[in-house]
Formats: structure tokens, C-alpha cells, sequence
């Protein structure tokens, strides 16, 4: 891990258990490793109920994670159910008699987010919904600011609200409206501004424009692109829309059924995919000009996406996939680097 | 069916809707004129609000208070639609016309099996249908979507299905009559992009084979661009432009179209562009603007805009567009022509 490294994740589940059935309920985020780069945007994009958003949020764990690591910052913020090599007092491996190291199940570590919460934030797919209807904007933003106590004083906390409204585009009058007075366009803006106020260096933006107007769309991701250049952010960035992901993103990472299926810079994957899965959401994207969405092949995959309750043995995509080989169904692919920077989990790829 | 009609199926004419609300008047559809023809795929494009679903509701006929047809006709196989009876609407409601919904879940009846509901739906229609009869049709249309398991899926609920399956069950509802004309209110909005790619190519292999008319409401321009033939753009309950669909997307004319286009990512392109967006808000339809709708957000917007709502120009071949821009353009190469 370099230092230009932000955040980290290795191996990280979420399962959430569901009472009268046995096993381990929803897997919803199964086995994902990645890491982010400082001042990169790192798109996540999948259908429904692939576990971004699960992602997204136990990343900063508003889910608790079931077990991995979440390394940020160099600073581990959460590991469970992890192996460790056995140390002794002199902080040397203990071998066994073949001479590998002996693992042993490492020390849970869960610090207090108290202090990540002002470096890590969220911004949240439905504005009107995260806004609390009986707070002004003044206050759902100023909130933030009293919690980490950022403000020295009344003035200083008025001077900061006023600034963050005119820093996403709203008017400094604005801080004594309640949300419902405004549009669907303007309340995410107020949802950015509060993500704002604790000055945090990276950002968990969970499809910030989906619930948003076409025309509007575009003006929020702007928006967000200038905030990074001009204030340093580091986004994940978790949308559907394969379109807008690879827009705004440096690298993309593609979910199936809760686990990374593909991870790659984000013009490569769209010219090179690997997975088959990669394939065919990039044939199904829509293109809004119709030669050429009446003249390009397009794969349309058989049957809807499997319950996580209860997900297929082997490749989880193996069901659905045009290309399965018997194999796929036996063992889980290796999530292999086999080109520079481009990672994917497929047997049809070694 | 073979007997291909051909001609006019749908005719809309200046048609107009308000909704009396306590705070005033709000003219969700402000005067609107198109025609579609037998066969022919219409998209409607516009953005939440813009009056394309209240549109479509006044041709079945669903408009609830305080919503009203207010002036204008709609004329449908010759037949004066704004004219008929209550009992004249029913039976032409899903007999002649029919319309598929953006959430398949709340379309459908919880408590009754999906073959029960596709059964009563054919025979509200057809009296004289035997229900073992029915329960066939039923059983072919449901295969026709591409549902497997037919006989079982028949006794089962509607939770019991996925969303794309959902929606499969409502486009086979609405087609167990052979309507002439579908309307298809945003049907792959609430899907996943590869389940809309699904129902899309089920959606026009099922036009080739029963030609019917569609009329499909949608904000996405990339579906517009894959299952139409022509488009109408509608901008606070205005259609600002119409035409084939090429000429919308390679030949805008309308401020608004071109910056819906140009504001769209776009996943074939070969490098990083900005985006353009279009600026200011969507219009209060309590208060609109006087004049063009679209002039305070508009980058070309003049001083007429703002007192004047444009006419149509005519760009031929049925491409219009409703833009002050055009009469100056076209004064400019008039004085042009009579210089030169």
C-alpha cells in the first residue's frame, strides 16, 4: 500500500441474516477488494441488488461489516474474521513443522467512527428523503457543523453556512427555506452542501442524480466534478447508469450479485471488457442515437438476476452467463490482474 | 394479424388539459397537435412534469379530477374519442386502446392469481368466451411475452414474479384483445438496464408481428433512439419539436432538444468531454413563464421569447419545431437570397 493510497478494502462481506432461515441470510457483499487513490473517482456501477449501496455504506460503516478489512487513510478502521500469521514476543512469524507460517484468526478491530465521519461522507440517491422535513436548510447543514464543532462561534458557523450554499449553486437566503419548498435538483444540492460542511476528503456519492430530471442531471454532475478539482475529494461513486459512471469516473468497478466482477480504468473497460457480464450492461446501455443502437449486436441475457439468499455455486453470474463452461458452476473465479490495472473473475479468461 | 391497415390511426388535435387545483389553475397539457399512423411507433420525451403521462391518460380517457380536458379532439379511427359514453369508454379501454404502466407492481391486483387477471381481462371484452377458452388465450399471450412455465405461472401472484416478469404479465394484459394502439407510459423506467434491454426487443418484435400503433412515453432519449419512429419533445406541456426520429437526433432544432442531447453522457464516446447542461430549473406550472416556455433557461433566448409563444415551423418532411430562432433564420436567408 503506497502512500497515495485513501482507502482500502480487502475482502470485505456483509451479510445481513434473516430470522427462520438458516445459513447465512442476504450475502449481499461477498468477498470485494479494491482501493481507492486520493483525489480519484472510483464508479461502481450494477443492477439492483448486486450490494453497491451495501457497499457503499458499510465501507463507512453505517452497516457493520460481517468480516474483512477496511483499511483508511494507512489507519485500519475496521478488521474481523481476518487470518493473521502467528506472532511470538519477538514479533517473528511461528512456523509449523512444514516451515509455512501458522494463522490465526486476528483481533477484531472496530475503532470509533466519530472522527471518520468528518473525513468520510455520503450523499444519499433520494434528496428528499435525507432531508429532514422539519429542519430549514440552514439547519440540516449547520447541524453537521455543531456536531464536529467546526464553528468558533455563532458568526463563524452563519459565515460557513452561507458558503456552502453558494458553493452549490444555492442562494445564501435559502438557509431559512424548509426542503419541501425546493426542487428535486436544488434538495440534492443541499444534500451536497451538507456532505460539505465537515470539509471531508472523501465521499460516498450513492447515485446522487438517478432521482434527478435529465436536464438537471448533468448540472449536478458538473457540480461534483469541480467540487474534486477544486477542493482535492475522493469520490466513490455508486450509479446504474453505466453512461454517467464512465463520464465521471477514472476507474470502474462492476458488482454482479454482491461480488466485484470486473475493476478497471474506466476507458479501457468500456473498449476492452473481459467479463462477459461487463459485456453485455455495455451492449445494454441505450444509445441515444439510433443508427447505431439499430445496427450494433447487442446481447440480451436470459432470466433475472438470482436471489443473494441463496446465490448459485461457483461464478455467481454462471446462470445467466452466454459463454458457461461446467466449470463455472464447481469453483469461484479468481479475481485476477490480467492486464495492467484491469482486474476481472472469469474461468473463461485463464 | 395480416390485414395491415394503413393510413391515420390517431389523430390529436390542440388538445388541452388543466387541472383545477386550490392554488389555480395549472395547464399541465397546453395545446397539443400530432397524428399516428397504423403501425408506427411515437415517442414522447420530455421531463416529470412536462404533461406526457396526463397526455396519454386523456386518450383512455383516465383522467381524474381535478383533472379535464378543457378544448381540443381526439380522434381515433375516425371515431371522436372525447365524445363517447362511460359505457363506450370501457368497452374501447383495453379493446381498442390499451396502455402499460411504469410499475408493473401497483398495476397489478395482489390478490388475484396473474391468470385470473389476464382471464377477466379477455373476458370483459369477449362475453361470449368460454373461460376454458379464455384461460388459453391467456396461456398463448403469456408464452407470446416469453414467460416459461406457463401453466403454473397462470396460478400464480404477482409477488411471486420479478420486475421484468411483471412487466411481461402487463404488456400481455394489454395485448390479450389485440389493441390497434398501446400505450406505453415509461414501461422500462423502474427496470434494470439489462431487463429494459429484455422488454424492449420484446416490445418491437411483438410490433413487427401484430402492427399495432405504440405510443411510447419515456425521458430517456437512448430508448427513443433504439424503438422509434418518430418523437415528440414536450417541454412544459408544449410539444416544442416533432419529427422523424432522425431528424430530432441529427438535426435538432429546438434549443431544448439540443440541450438534451448534448447534456447526456454518452457510452460510446471516444474521450472525455464536459458535459453541457441546460441551466435553471424545471417550470412551476402554477406560474409559467409568458411566451416560450423554455425561454429563462434558454442560452439563445430574445426579446420575443419572452412575450410571445413561437408557432411552428415547418422544417418538411413533418419535422416542426415551435422556436422563435427558425423565423429569425428564416427572415435572415430571405433578406439573404433578395441581396443576393
Amino acid at each position: 500500500m503506497d502512500d497515495k493510497t485513501l482507502l482500502e478494502i480487502k475482502n470485505l462481506k456483509k451479510y445481513f441474516p434473516v430470522k427462520g432461515v438458516k445459513g447465512p441470510g442476504v450475502q449481499a457483499v461477498e468477498n470485494v477488494s479494491f482501493s481507492i487513490k486520493k483525489g480519484e473517482t472510483l464508479g461502481l456501477v450494477g443492477e439492483s441488488g448486486c450490494g453497491k449501496t451495501t457497499l457503499g455504506r458499510t465501507i463507512l460503516r453505517l452497516y457493520e461489516p460481517t468480516s474483512g478489512e477496511i483499511i483508511y487513510d494507512g489507519k485500519t478502521i475496521y478488521s474481523g474474521g481476518v487470518n493473521m500469521p502467528l506472532l511470538d514476543k519477538q514479533g517473528k512469524q511461528v512456523l509449523d513443522k512444514d516451515g509455512s507460517p501458522i494463522m490465526r484468526e486476528g483481533k477484531k478491530i472496530a475503532v470509533d467512527m466519530m472522527p471518520y465521519r468528518r473525513k468520510m461522507q455520503i450523499i444519499f440517491q433520494d434528496p428528499s428523503a435525507s432531508l429532514d422535513p422539519r429542519m430549514t436548510v440552514g439547519e440540516i447543514i449547520g447541524e453537521a457543523i455543531d456536531i464536529h464543532k467546526l464553528a468558533s462561534d455563532k458568526k463563524e458557523r452563519e459565515e460557513m453556512i452561507k458558503s456552502l450554499l453558494s458553493r452549490v449553486g444555492l442562494n445564501t437566503e435559502h438557509a431559512n427555506r424548509f426542503p419541501h419548498e425546493f426542487s428535486g435538483g436544488q434538495q440534492q444540492r443541499v444534500g451536497i452542501a451538507r456532505a460539505l460542511a465537515v470539509k471531508p476528503e472523501f465521499i460516498v456519492c450513492d447515485e446522487p442524480i438517478s432521482a434527478l430530471d435529465v436536464s438537471i442531471q448533468s448540472q449536478i454532475v458538473n457540480m461534483l466534478e469541480d467540487m474534486q478539482n477544486d477542493l482535492g475529494l475522493t469520490y466513490l461513486f455508486i450509479a446504474h447508469d453505466l453512461s454517467v459512471v464512465r463520464h465521471i469516473s477514472s476507474r470502474i468497478g462492476v458488482m454482479y450479485l454482491g461480488s466485484l466482477v470486473e475493476l478497471g480504468e474506466s476507458y479501457e473497460l468500456n473498449k476492452h471488457p473481459m467479463h462477459p457480464y461487463t459485456k453485455t450492461l455495455l451492449s445494454a446501455v441505450p444509445v441515444p442515437d439510433p443508427e447505431i443502437s439499430h445496427s450494433r449486436q447487442r446481447i440480451v441475457l436470459q432470466g433475472d438476476i438470482p436471489s443473494p439468499m441463496n446465490p448459485p455455486k461457483g461464478c455467481r453470474f454462471h446462470t445467466r452467463c452466454p459463454y458457461a463452461k461446467p466449470e463455472c458452476a464447481e469453483s469461484v473465479p479468481e479475481f485476477k490482474e490480467y492486464d495492467k490495472g484491469h482486474w476481472a473473475a472469469c474461468h473463461l479468461l485463464g | 394479424m395480416d390485414n395491415k391497415k394503413e393510413g391515420k390511426l390517431l389523430e390529436v388535435k390542440d388538445l388541452k388539459v388543466s387541472f383545477f387545483t386550490p392554488a389555480g389553475e395549472v395547464k399541465a397539457v397546453g395545446g397539443i397537435s400530432y397524428d399516428l399512423n397504423y403501425g408506427e411507433v411515437m415517442g414522447i420525451v420530455g421531463e416529470s412534469g412536462s404533461g406526457k403521462s396526463v397526455e396519454a391518460y386523456s386518450i383512455m380517457g383516465l383522467l381524474q379530477s381535478p383533472g379535464k380536458v378543457i378544448g381540443g379532439s381526439i380522434t381515433f379511427e375516425g371515431e371522436d374519442v372525447l365524445a363517447k359514453s362511460k359505457e363506450e369508454m370501457t368497452d374501447f379501454r383495453g379493446k381498442k386502446v390499451s396502455m402499460i404502466f411504469q410499475n408493473p407492481m401497483t398495476c397489478l391486483n395482489p390478490v388475484y392469481t396473474v391468470g385470473n387477471q389476464l382471464v377477466e381481462a379477455l373476458r370483459a371484452h369477449n362475453k361470449d368466451i368460454s373461460v376454458s377458452d379464455a384461460k388459453k388465450r391467456a396461456m398463448e399471450m403469456l408464452e407470446l411475452v416469453g414467460i416459461n412455465n406457463v401453466e403454473k405461472r397462470m396460478k400464480q401472484y404477482p409477488h411471486e414474479f420479478s420486475g421484468g416478469m411483471r412487466q411481461r404479465v402487463m404488456i400481455a394484459m394489454g395485448l390479450i384483445c389485440h389493441p390497434q394502439l398501446l400505450i406505453a407510459d415509461e414501461p422500462t423506467t423502474a427496470l434494470d438496464v439489462t431487463i429494459q434491454a429484455q422488454i424492449l426487443e420484446l416490445m418491437k418484435e411483438l410490433q413487427k408481428k401484430t402492427h399495432m400503433g405504440i405510443i411510447f412515453i419515456t425521458h430517456n432519449l437512448g430508448v427513443v433512439a433504439e424503438i422509434c419512429d418518430k418523437v415528440s419533445v414536450m417541454y412544459a406541456g408544449k410539444i416544442v419539436e416533432q419529427g422523424k426520429v432522425n431528424d430530432i437526433f441529427y438535426s435538432p432544432s429546438h434549443p431544448y432538444t439540443n440541450g438534451l442531447l448534448r447534456s447526456m453522457p454518452r457510452v460510446d464516446a471516444e474521450e472525455y468531454e464536459r458535459l453541457i447542461p441546460i441551466d435553471g430549473t424545471p417550470v412551476d406550472m402554477l406560474n409559467p413563464p409568458e411566451g416560450c416556455p423554455f425561454a429563462p433557461r434558454c442560452e439563445h433566448c430574445m426579446q420575443i421569447c419572452l412575450r410571445k409563444m413561437p408557432p411552428y415551423f415547418e422544417l418538411g418532411d413533418g419535422h416542426r419545431s415551435a422556436c422563435w430562432l427558425l423565423a429569425k433564420q428564416k427572415s435572415e436567408s430571405k433578406e439573404a437570397e433578395s441581396n443576393g
